[in-house]
């Protein structure tokens, strides 16, 4: 156990000592002090105070970071802490998987602590929103719901070194000057570092947040600048990073579950003899099938725990399990489609209605109609979902890479029986995330596991087969759309029937319609200058666990939406973007709940209406980049996408080849994005560069079948994900500048995502003549 | 009893010969660098260098490094700057992080054999080396400067 000691050190630490030397700094709150109660005494003032403003105003509809579980936290204490050699540790309270997100939360902090970045460490908050806020990672809402609070929480901490360096002096607070870590009188000339009079600044009282001063944009050191590199770069790059499956701890043991193949299915019997004799397998047990809905439990199986992975997996094969398949056993997604066509066809739960759209359709010129599919996608991060855990003396500690700590933290509490804290989740780097480890369900299969072992710690791998076997799917949909037009070629009539199973049916049996969170997503907020609209939800059943997959329905009502929109222009004989543009119609400044989203991402519309010039404007930035019109060879096209999501616009335009035999290649991507101010520019380019290959991925080979209830995929040869050389070689990201700092940001993770998939398909008809109605587009090219 | 290297230092082990290396790295010895993936050889997240090749160490036995040296990630180079490493970290290739040191390695052993690649070269090296968050444009761009090659016409504007 190579690094067991230098681990251990770092695992079983808190936040405040995880730095090299023990900071006696602005937030040394121990954690034993924190577990009695001090942490949570602070964190409950200042919430109950901002609690207090909203009351006054009559209770009126929380928004944004005010509306999520815990709300938020802005004080000093809780995010800064800085030791006496002037190392600054800032706490990320949100999950890094890959989105840049302990970067830029730290850059956000440092840059109003005036901190040096080069003597900034981040440490990783474990699982306490009562402590440090909100800690869901998901929805694109990071910096979108922190970026004023981390502000403020780093100014709080400057005004603290301040105000100490200046009673030190024994001059005024004003005189006083905090820059890249240094505190300057410039009157007598001293200067003090921030290690100098961290202690002193510890003993202060926090300022008043209305007395704490945010810095000016343009002073700005690191916000929006991207020069910045990847705060776990040297971590990552040689291989001491840590994400969930690395953990290591003294005595643990390796477990694995076999889980029923068919969801709702659940163990009828096993035998474990041939398992028991594997070389190192140390227990066999059942893990009971939960009722169905089943939201984030574990769906039950057998689980095999041995003292090493491979003596795990080998004991796992030699199990003999017979399934009782339950309800689900006969799903078959291909005939499921039919099922969906046959719901997109007729009427279904009105959503949206605007105008008289049977009227206007009756008197169109010229009526168009299509139907588009998409299947069931997996999110496959690289990393499997993966924990550890340990119980002893009635304490249970996981390590975890999850995008829901506290979530996770209750699950482990009530599976155990045990008190809050009793529970402690720390969160590990994650290999990857989108969507699938917001789920705590493997956490607490490790949790089993350790109970089962007398409290021993257990690290739970799941295979990339049980990754794609027992996933939380993302839905599978037809969409299908009409349209009629006017003598220009312009709609007059728009009707769009969603059939999709919904993820509310994993709370609730027998749900059957898309919730206000799916259908907002690029179904009622499309900001089309239609007179007369219609939008229709019928009712859909789900026969596995459906869940969140980065962008979620976006992918879904982009693809057909933006499509569509290509078949009109087509049908009008128009240019496809100026077509887009001429839908999307005038500017105009849109309250989305006039157009039936009722959830807007959870924002307050006045403060995040749709603006369709900022939606016209990314349109026409990819459409410059690609060099939209030029001629091309012949089996070459362009295709262009714009979408509104996680309240960023973004747009996609797409040059791609079709080859003598079908295939499709993608030559070059221009997208553009316009998320609102930036925080940290290199990577939110870096974010649009893996979405745009994430896109690609299901656009062109990536889905999830199921046959007799069973997924179809068992590993990457089946799931097909883009490949190296997939990926374009020309892939640009132009990014809508705005210095203006007091408009709120939009979302980066997830919006790069809808717009390209149609933008491939709009190029592959203008490449071929042939429109792509089904995803992924594989070998439908081929005859 | 299997004997190997491993970055240097000599290593038995009594237990399955059949284990693959990547467990035995991450299980026995401790090297949680080379990571797991598939299983399958299907993603080279767990790529390492056996007898100076690049091998996928999910599928190779351990009892296949009898007698050999077997270099990982921590062992790729004495001080973390190998030029794939340094590459890596001045472009910012990384996101999540997780595949990075299997690309590494892969890209390692390109350079090795071939100090010069082009983008064809680097596409049907690296093709076998999955990458979910699509780091690849940065990914090739990374190899390029390692190599010493000048910049591509795309490698995304520079921070």
């Amino acid at each position: 156990m190579i690094h067991e000691a230098k681990l251990m050190a770092d695992l079983s630490a808190d936040v405040a000592t995880a730095t090299p030397e023990a900071p006696s700094a602005i937030a040394n709150v121990s954690r034993r002090a924190m577990l009695g109660g001090m942490g949570a005494l602070v964190l409950a003032l200042s919430w109950r105070d901002s609690a207090r403003a909203e009351d006054k105003k009559d209770e009126p509809k929380k928004f944004g970071a005010d509306a999520m579980p815990h709300g938020w936290q802005d004080d000093p204490k809780v995010f800064v802490a800085i030791a006496p050699d002037g190392t600054v540790t800032i706490t990320c309270h949100r999950s890094e998987m890959g989105q840049g997100v302990r970067t830029s939360v730290a850059l956000v902090v440092a840059d109003e602590l005036e901190a040096d970045w080069a003597k900034v460490k981040v440490a990783q908050a474990w699982g306490d929103e009562a402590r440090f806020g909100n800690q869901d990672t998901d929805g694109s809402r990071s910096l979108r719901h922190f970026f004023p609070h981390l502000r403020h929480a780093g100014a709080a901490a400057r005004a603290m070194l301040v105000q100490a360096a200046a009673k030190q002096w024994g001059v005024p607070a004003s005189e006083v000057k905090a820059e890249n870590s240094v505190l300057t009188h410039a009157k007598s000339k001293r200067t003090l570092g921030y290690g100098d009079v961290a202690a002193a600044a510890a003993e202060l009282a926090v300022p008043a947040r209305e007395s704490v001063t945010l810095k000016d944009p343009k002073a700005f050191r690191y916000i929006g600048k991207g020069k910045i590199g990847l705060i776990d770069n040297r971590d990552i790059t040689t291989g001491k990073a840590i994400y969930g499956l690395d953990i290591r701890l003294d005595g643990m043991l390796y477990a694995l579950v076999a889980r029923p193949p068919v969801f709702g299915g659940k163990v009828a019997s096993y035998d474990d003899a041939e398992t028991m004799k594997v070389p190192g397998v140390v227990k066999v047990f059942k893990i009971d099938a939960p009722e169905i809905p089943s939201e984030f439990q574990p769906i039950g199986g057998v689980a095999v725990i041995a003292k090493n992975t491979w003596a795990a997996m080998k004991g796992r094969e030699a199990l003999k399990i017979t399934w009782d398949d339950g309800p689900n056993a006969h799903y078959d997604s291909v005939a499921f489609r039919g099922e969906l066509e046959k719901a997109a066809r007729a009427p279904g739960k009105v959503v949206r209605n605007q105008g008289d759209v049977d009227g206007a359709m009756a008197k169109a010129k010229q009526r168009i109609e299509a139907e588009y599919f998409v299947p069931h996608l997996v999110q496959a991060p690289m990393e499997p979902p993966a924990a550890t855990v340990r119980i002893k003396d009635g304490f249970c500690e996981a390590w975890a890479c999850t995008q829901a700590p506290q979530a996770t933290h209750d699950r482990l509490a009530k599976k155990l029986n045990l008190p809050a804290d009793k529970v402690r989740v720390n969160v590990t780097l994650l290999g990857g995330g989108f969507g699938r480890k917001s789920k705590p369900d493997y956490v607490v299969e490790a949790a089993l596991c350790s109970q089962a072992v007398d409290g021993a710690p257990v690290k739970l791998t799941w295979t990339r087969e049980d990754d794609l076997h027992h996933g939380y799917y993302h839905t599978i949909s037809v969409e299908r759309l009409e349209a009629g037009l006017d003598a220009k070629g312009m709609p007059v009539a728009w009707l769009h029937r969603s059939a999709a199973p919904t993820i509310g049916s994993i709370f609730a049996a027998g749900a059957k319609n898309e919730l206000p969170f799916e259908l907002g997503m690029g179904l009622t907020n499309t900001p089309f200058d239609v007179p007369n609209i219609r939008l229709e939800n019928p009712a859909a059943d789900a026969h596995v666990r459906i869940g969140w997959f980065r962008s979620v329905s976006n992918i879904p009502h982009a693809f057909a939406i933006q499509s569509f929109v290509a078949e009109l222009a087509h049908a009008a004989g128009r240019d496809p973007k100026e077509y887009l543009l001429a839908l999307i119609g005038p500017d105009r400044v849109i309250d989305p709940t006039s157009i039936g989203d009722v959830w807007n991402y959870g924002e307050d519309p006045a403060r995040y209406p749709i603006e369709t010039a900022r939606l016209r404007g990314v349109i026409e930035a990819a459409a410059k980049g690609i060099g939209w019109g030029r001629k091309l060879p012949k089996g070459r096209g362009l295709g262009i996408a714009g979408h509104y999501s996680f309240v960023t616009h973004t747009a996609v335009a797409a040059e791609v080849e079709v080859g003598a035999k079908g295939e499709v290649s993608v030559k070059r991507i221009d997208i553009a994005v316009d998320c609102g101010p930036h925080v940290n520019p290199e990577r939110i380019r870096s974010q649009m560069e893996g979405a745009v290959v994430m896109g690609m991925g299901l656009a062109l080979s990536a889905e999830i079948t199921f046959k007799d209830g069973r997924a179809q995929q068992n590993n990457f040869d089946g799931y097909e994900i883009t490949r190296l050389d997939a990926a374009p070689k020309e892939l640009h990201v132009h990014l809508i500048q705005t210095s203006d700092y007091s408009r709120p940001l939009g979302g980066v993770g997830e919006p790069g995502v809808p717009p390209v998939a149609p933008a491939i398909a709009n190029a592959v008809f203008a490449a071929t003549g042939r429109r792509i109605r089904q995803l992924p587009i594989r070998d439908q090219l081929s005859s | 009893m299997i004997k190997l290297t491993v970055n240097g230092a000599e290593r038995s082990f009594d237990g399955d010969p059949d284990m693959p290396l990547l467990w035995f790295l991450r299980d026995e010895v401790g090297l949680t660098g080379t990571k797991f993936g598939c299983g399958q050889a299907l993603c080279g997240a767990c790529t390492i260098h056996l007898g100076g090749t690049a091998v996928r160490g999910c599928v190779t036995p351990v009892s296949a490094a009898e007698g050999q040296e077997v270099v990982t990630i921590e062992g790729l180079s004495p001080d973390g700057n190998h030029p794939v490493q340094a590459a890596w970290r001045d472009l910012n290739v990384s996101q999540c992080g997780y595949c990075q040191c299997g690309q590494m390695m892969q890209a390692a052993s390109l350079l090795k054999d071939t100090p010069k690649p082009n983008d064809d070269q680097i596409d049907e090296a690296m093709s076998g080396n999955l990458c979910r968050c699509g780091t690849y444009p940065r990914i090739r761009a990374a190899i390029h400067q390692a190599a010493g090659n000048a910049p591509a016409a795309n490698k995304g504007e520079r921070l």
